[in-house]
């Protein structure tokens, strides 16, 4: 169970990699990490939106009175006295595969090519099923538009590996106003590339037509 | 019925039902469980109801023929037990009705031919079946006996009394007491401890005023497994009462059924009896005129395994999609619309009326230290008697599946066992005889035999590698391939993965990319560590439970059956005969009698022959879709 | 004996649907069964209705609509097919079932036969493990179920 204390924290102190560290109220373990430019991998972290937690790669190991879990820096709040490991056997054997799985989902990606690659990663045992996708299906776009534009005009329909990114009826949708937040905060290419599929009449909302 | 205003009037009302009862009146409870269902069974009732109205003068008292949930003797379905000459009728076909009328109800003797036999042996009542004797039903008691669409039926056999002893003669914390002491588990396959759960729900809903929830998943999704159904169909109170008994020890004013889409007819009987229960005052405001107030709500799944998850059911309920988030928080701090909420299993609900009842000593007197109480399994798979048993925790595995279950029928030998469903792990049998160090034995006494061998507790099974999960139990023999199990679950599992993280997302499909080559007698020994390191990774990198577990099938078949792997990819031979690819289909020259149905029914037209002649099968067109086994009346299609 | 008339009841309209809930999100899937159950099948215009009226956002609607089993956007066949895949029943054959079914029905698991008057899909599982492989024809159970017996349940309808 998660620390029982409901009253207002202070700092928390606690050490990563060895080093000490304090993180301030409310903040996550990957914040904290990134306050001591401390390096952990991330793809669909985003400071703009609300962590999601589906890309896995800031994972980390939390070693505690004896237990060692691994879970998302992103999303993990700290407690006092917990050792984080960054790179330990175990979270470097997530980030190989999921990176490994990466190369995979979105084979065209070129920033994912080189992600992998600072990583040692360069190759894929995972069967490739669409050369030119580039979506890792990361939800920052989806958490853009709802979150911050309020649009709400991308979603992922179906489930598993049938998720894909689209809009309703897979028709494009009107809702979208054109602000292009979702393609700015896309860690790929794959929103630039699918935008057509996505922005609809954006005239009727706005008065104008496309600038480009 | 009119609503009932205070506990006088309840037990009132109870003194009534239990008087009018009549024990001469014979009874015919009608098994309407699933098995019993598939097989007929709702013709079986009908045919008693209509049977009786023809014979309307012929008896002294006119007998009650009950539809009732599952008697649990699934192989020997369709079920019916007759009261008060305490018989028990195995396979009854519609057919048989009319002789069981004239001769059991009309003339109180049994009809022999419909007893259980087995070696020899026929038994009159169920109690003396060797498949019930081990058996204890406490949370099953009303199950097969009650009519669940008549409440009045519920309250005579004791439904809401532990409710009324609750709200009336303990207070909110004595309540929560009762269930820690008692050490009841989560039944749904977690086994957490419910009353710590419980207790921090409470404490949360003190510390941050507003509403509180209680959730019971009806989600069941393991396949093979059917124990929630069984209770939610057959005992549909024993859960409402749980719940109310529940929102009193916690605070709580509001519940929800979560009852999954493939359980129309649990839906409809918790829909019953929900308004029975309303229509009386036991849900509702100012239940039993204590001023306790608690309503429940029945909400469909829509079929999504992972909305067995905690916070997937969550999201369900507040409309969106089944994708889980990450924990902590737990919902017994931020649940449902950011609630304190407390969400238990089916079963896990059910016990709790019991548990106020008999009080937390006697509770704990069952089963075994760690795991106290009873768990229902279904016992399914190759085993002679499969169906839905009782048994208190700390029976060992060999008691369960021999002693109940009769041990694999025919000619096959037993393998393995599935406990756990998806999440859970395949078990060789040879571990029933090893006794795990998890179970406390008593001292200097000597150890009865259902207590040697593998504990059936939630410690003892996990340290196997695998869990005891749900209550599926799937017994498995030599005809069925460990390889093409894994590689079963993983394309389950790959189906129902919501898809929001990358390690399950993919790697299930990785996995199971693995396996599929297995199954072709491809890939290499370095293969089978890539495997397991892979599923490291989504052990340690999912976000959810799905994902988590999702590699135990593959792990502790690797473990446990490494061989048979090896035996898949290095020698490319399926021992179990099941693997497509590495099977062959021939016809045994000795056997082959010249009928030609198989070349009749052959989809693919490679049989061929002459009548009365031997025929033979193209082996390199034949696909291996078993139509020519089915067909074949006399056994000549071989394996190999 | 009297004969008695069966009585078909009368199809809801999405209007009578719609007022048997509050309008709160929470009630999202219980109109969607519903509407799924009455109609067959999630019209778009049905779907549009079901969000205006339970005030959450198309894109959660839709989301909705296409990560549950339960739901289809294309109108199922007049009779539904469906093998259970339980473990039991995989252990006792269903695969091949589903493939014999496959065949005869030139479709895939999940689709619609062109004349609309099938839809085999897999379930998993339906609680009658004793007696597997257990096929649904509609409501009616098959146990023990061959892919000759099953072959002779799809031709009598």
């Amino acid at each position: 169970m998660s620390s029982k204390k409901r009253k207002k924290d202070g700092p928390i102190d606690f050490t990563i990699d060895g080093q000490k560290v304090q993180a301030q109220e409310g903040w996550t373990i990957l914040e904290t990490a990134r306050h001591y430019h401390i390096p952990i991998p991330t793809l669909c972290y985003h400071p703009a939106v609300h962590p999601w937690g589906s890309c896995r790669l800031c994972v980390v190991e939390i070693r505690q009175d004896g237990r060692a879990n691994v879970t998302a820096s992103c999303l993990a709040k700290p407690v006092a006295g917990i050792e984080v490991l960054t790179d330990s056997e175990r979270v470097q054997n997530v980030r190989q595969w999921v990176l490994e799985m990466l190369l995979a989902e979105c084979p065209a990606s070129q920033e994912i090519k080189e992600l992998a690659a600072q990583h040692g990663v360069t190759s894929t045992r995972f069967a490739i099923t669409d050369p030119n996708e580039e979506c890792l299906k990361c939800g920052r776009c989806v958490a853009v538009c709802n979150e911050v534009v309020g649009a709400q005009a991308l979603t992922f329909g179906s489930r598993g590996v049938k998720k894909r990114l689209e809009t309703p009826y897979r028709v494009p949708n009107n809702m979208c106003i054109g602000c292009g937040c979702c393609v700015s905060v896309c860690p790929t290419g794959a929103l630039q590339a699918r935008l057509d599929t996505v922005r609809g009449d954006i005239s009727r909302r706005t008065g104008h037509g496309f600038a480009h | 019925m009119k609503k009932i205003k205070d506990v006088s009037e309840f037990q009132e009302l109870r003194q009534t039902l239990l008087a009018a009862y009549d024990p001469d009146q014979p009874v015919a409870r009608v098994c309407l469980g699933p098995g019993c269902l598939a097989l007929g069974a709702e013709k079986v009732s009908q045919t008693f109801k209509s049977a009786l109205k023809k014979k309307k003068g012929s008896f002294k008292v006119q007998p009650l023929i009950k539809a009732t949930g599952c008697h649990g003797f699934c192989s020997q379905g369709t079920l019916v037990s007759l009261a008060p000459l305490d018989l028990m009728y195995v396979r009854v076909k519609p057919e048989d009705v009319p002789e069981i009328v004239e001769t059991s109800l009309i003339k109180g003797k049994a009809v022999e031919r419909l007893l259980y036999s087995d070696n020899g042996t026929r038994y009159k009542s169920a109690a003396e079946i060797p498949f019930y004797r081990a058996q204890q039903k406490i949370v099953l008691k009303n199950v097969g006996v009650v009519d669940p669409l008549d409440i009045q039926d519920a309250i005579r056999s004791g439904a809401y009394q532990s409710m009324a002893k609750a709200l009336l003669e303990m207070s909110p914390d004595e309540v929560l007491k009762t269930v820690e002491v008692s050490g009841l588990r989560g039944r749904g396959g977690g086994g957490f401890p419910t009353g710590y759960k419980w207790r921090r729900a409470a404490e949360n809903a003190r510390e941050n005023p507003g509403p509180a929830y209680l959730i019971a998943n009806g989600e069941e999704g393991d396949p093979g497994a059917f124990m929630d159904r069984a209770i939610m169909e057959g005992d549909p109170h024993a859960v409402i009462e749980g719940m109310i008994i529940g929102g009193f020890a916690m605070g709580a004013h509001e519940g929800f059924l979560y009852v999954r889409h493939e359980y129309p007819i649990a839906i409809q009987h918790l829909s019953v009896a929900l308004q029975q229960a309303r229509a009386l005052g036991l849900v509702g405001k100012n239940i039993l005129g204590t001023g306790f107030d608690f309503e429940l709500h029945l909400h469909r799944g829509a079929g999504a395994y992972v909305c067995g998850e905690e916070t997937a059911i969550i999201a369900s309920l507040e409309g969106r999609v089944g994708e889980p988030v990450v924990r902590p928080p737990y919902p017994v701090e931020e649940g449902l619309w950011n609630r304190p909420t407390v969400i238990n299993n089916v079963e896990t609900w059910a016990n709790v009326p019991h548990i106020v009842n008999m009080g937390a000593d006697s509770y704990t007197n069952l089963g075994v230290p760690q795991s106290t109480g009873t768990k229902i399994f279904s016992l399914v798979g190759k085993v002679k008697n499969s169906g839905l048993v009782e048994v208190p925790m700390g029976i060992s595995l060999g008691t369960l599946v021999e002693g109940i279950g009769g041990g694999v029928p025919g000619q096959g030998r037993f393998k393995a066992v599935q406990t756990g469903g998806p999440s859970g792990g395949i078990i060789p049998y040879e571990l029933r005889d090893i006794t795990s160090e998890g179970v406390k034995q008593e001292p200097a006494k000597a150890v009865p035999d259902e207590k040697k061998g593998l504990s059936v507790d939630f410690d003892s099974m996990a340290k196997t590698g695998s869990i005891m999960g749900g209550g599926g139990m799937i017994v498995m023999d030599d005809h069925d391939c460990v390889v093409d199990l894994a590689r079963y679950f993983l394309r389950f599992l790959h189906e129902e993965s919501c898809g929001k993280c990358l390690p399950c997302r993919l790697g299930l499909q990785g996995m199971l990319g693995f396996l599929d080559n297995f199954a072709r007698g491809q890939g290499t020994p370095e293969d089978i560590d890539a495997l397991e390191s892979l599923g490291q990774a989504l052990v340690d990198g999912s976000l959810c439970g799905l994902g988590r577990s999702a590699p135990n099938p593959v792990l502790t078949s690797i473990r446990y059956f490494r061989d048979e792997y090896l035996a898949h990819i290095v020698d490319h031979k399926c021992p179990a005969g099941v693997c497509r690819d590495l099977i062959t289909y021939s016809i045994d020259p000795e056997t082959c009698d010249g009928c030609g149905l198989c070349a009749k029914h052959c989809p693919e037209a490679c049989i061929s022959g002459k009548k009365k002649k031997l025929f033979t099968i193209d082996t390199a067109a034949c696909i291996r879709c078993g139509v020519c086994r089915e067909v074949c009346p006399v056994d000549a299609v071989l394996v190999a | 004996m009297k004969a008695k008339k069966p009585t078909k009841p009368k199809k809801p309209t999405i209007e009578i649907i719609l007022e048997r809930y509050p309008r709160h999100p929470q009630h999202l899937i219980g109109l969607l069964q519903d509407v799924q159950a009455a109609f067959n099948y999630i019209s778009s215009e049905n779907l549009n209705l079901i969000c205006d009226y339970v005030g959450v956002p198309i894109t959660q609607a839709w989301s909705i609509a296409t990560f549950y089993k339960s739901f289809s956007l294309e109108p199922k066949g007049e009779h539904e097919i469906k093998v259970c895949l339980g473990t039991t029943c995989h252990l006792k054959g269903a695969e091949r079932l589903i493939e014999g079914c496959e065949r005869d029905l030139h479709v895939e698991r999940g689709q619609t036969t062109g004349d609309q008057r099938f839809t085999l899909d897999t379930v998993k599982c339906v609680g009658a493990c004793a007696e597997a492989p257990v096929v649904m024809v509609d409501n009616n159970y098959l146990g023990q179920a061959t892919l000759i017996s099953l072959k002779d349940q799809l031709k009598k309808l």
